[in-house]
């Protein structure tokens, strides 16, 4: 039994849902504040986020750059589009390995579910082919996946 | 050696979707494929070779029909990928998990 899924919707859409045992408040902070940002969203063992730029209000700035420690890294760059308190989050993010990757719309919400929280994260590619190269690349940059769930149709 | 790239760029395609999905069903020709999508023969043809170069199908000669059927290897390399990311998300979740146990809500101060 897995918390989590993950599936690909339409041409242009991931959509990952995972339950979490806590109020929506703390997952949406746990989201949005850099301290506990950094110590969860780090892709693969053994890397960290050294930066982590979050601020969380309509326009603001995202910047995560990780490290694996071992001279390899890369980062991550979003403008928040609009941000609903401990409901809703809209941005706009992309990676750069260097060269950015193209913008990925990402809604997220945080809505009550008993105890805890649906987390439901809502992906947009610009077209089909950019979500298939985004998810190509995420093979080669582990870190992609944090971001990135697909689950095969077939 | 398979390239996900372009098993991915084949997945891109709803139609391609939908003709691997019948084919998880068992082997079948491209005349019957073509019937349920209401597609010319040539337009199904055209998908299968593309599903064909990227690894996912194979075909084989059967007197004149060429049947079309999954090719495992293809499917296994993907699902294993898919795998991988899937385990590399759940990683970062379950470390979630553990941030939100050592949090404690916020005393909000009256207003709002």
């Amino acid at each position: 039994m897995s918390k989590m899924t993950l599936n690909t919707e339409g041409d242009r859409h991931v959509v990952v849902t995972r339950r979490f045992a806590a109020a929506p408040e703390l997952v949406y902070r746990a989201h949005t504040e850099p301290a506990l940002i950094q110590r969860w969203l780090l892709g693969p063992a053994g890397w960290t986020m050294p930066v982590c730029v979050n601020e969380a209000r309509s326009g603001g700035k995202i910047r995560y750059e990780w490290t694996d420690g071992k001279g390899g890294g890369f980062y991550l760059t979003g403008e928040y589009v609009e941000l609903v308190p401990f409901r809703k989050i809209v941005h706009v993010e992309r990676m750069h390995l260097p060269a950015p990757t193209p913008d990925n719309l990402i809604e997220t919400t945080f809505e009550k579910d008993g105890a805890g929280t649906l987390m439901t994260m809502r992906m947009t590619l610009p077209d089909s082919e950019t979500r298939a190269a985004m998810l190509a690349t995420g093979m080669e940059h582990g870190m992609e996946a944090s971001y990135v769930r697909l689950e095969a149709l077939i | 050696m398979l390239s996900l790239d372009t098993a991915f760029s084949a997945l891109a395609d709803p139609t391609r979707r939908a003709i691997l999905a019948r084919l998880a069903l068992g082997e079948t020709t491209i005349n019957e494929l073509a019937e349920p999508f209401k597609m010319t023969q040539p337009a199904i043809s055209r998908h299968i070779k593309v599903l064909e170069n990227a690894g996912l199908i194979v075909r084989r000669v059967e007197g004149t029909r060429r049947p079309c059927r999954l090719a495992p290897a293809g499917i296994t390399e993907i699902d294993r990928w898919l795998g991988m990311l899937r385990d590399a998300l759940a990683e970062n979740y379950d470390r979630l998990d553990q941030v939100l146990a050592s949090m404690k809500p916020k005393k909000r101060k009256g207003k709002r």
